[in-house]
């Protein structure tokens, strides 16, 4: 589970079954002090968030629970909007 | 399972039903030795750690969904503090 920023959209007219009346953004994961880290990642929005947000996402089999009971075949979901980000101690 | 150091924690009031009442904590991955060692994450917290603890951290659902029961889309559960590591 990650920190990331909503970067973006991304529309689909033709996916795979199952990903349709999905809302697909695009993230980018940060790092505890909001630097970005690695590549963006497509996920499946479960909160509503909108771009600029800043996020907290799950992957893998878990990021389909977000979206229980119906089976959702995504790896990675937005499961939370940031409100703050507290840093107490150095990493 | 992992070690890692809690540096902090994170506030969200908008979130999964399954993150309600959930303590987020902010986990640098450390090594033996307890020197940083790969990207931080977010995990949920199961054992009242706090920034600077060393902890022991869960990353499979399975055993999370055990432990918490239910089924919340939570795949980090930080599971021990931990005392020493000797090596």
């Amino acid at each position: 589970m990650n920190l990331g920023r909503v970067i973006g959209t991304v529309v689909a007219s033709v996916k795979s079954e199952g990903l349709d009346g999905l809302r697909l953004l695009l993230v980018q994961p940060l790092d505890e002090q909001r630097r970005p880290v690695g590549r963006p990642i497509v996920s499946a929005d479960a909160v509503q968030a909108g771009p600029g947000d800043l996020v907290h996402t799950v992957a893998s089999r878990e990021a389909a629970l977000a979206f229980e009971p119906s089976f959702v075949p995504v790896d990675s979901a937005i499961v939370g909007i940031v409100d703050d980000v507290y840093v107490e101690v150095p990493a | 399972m992992i070690l890692g150091k809690v540096l902090g924690n994170v506030v969200s009031s908008v979130k999964h039903p399954g993150y309600q009442g959930r303590k987020l904590m902010i986990v640098q991955p450390i090594d033996a030795r307890g020197a940083p060692d790969g990207d931080t994450f977010l995990a949920v917290d199961d054992v009242q750690a706090g920034a600077g603890d060393t902890v022991i951290v869960l990353c499979e659902g399975n055993g999370i969904r055990q432990l918490l029961g239910g089924t919340p889309p939570i795949q980090r559960l930080i599971v021990g503090v931990v005392d020493a590591v000797n090596t």
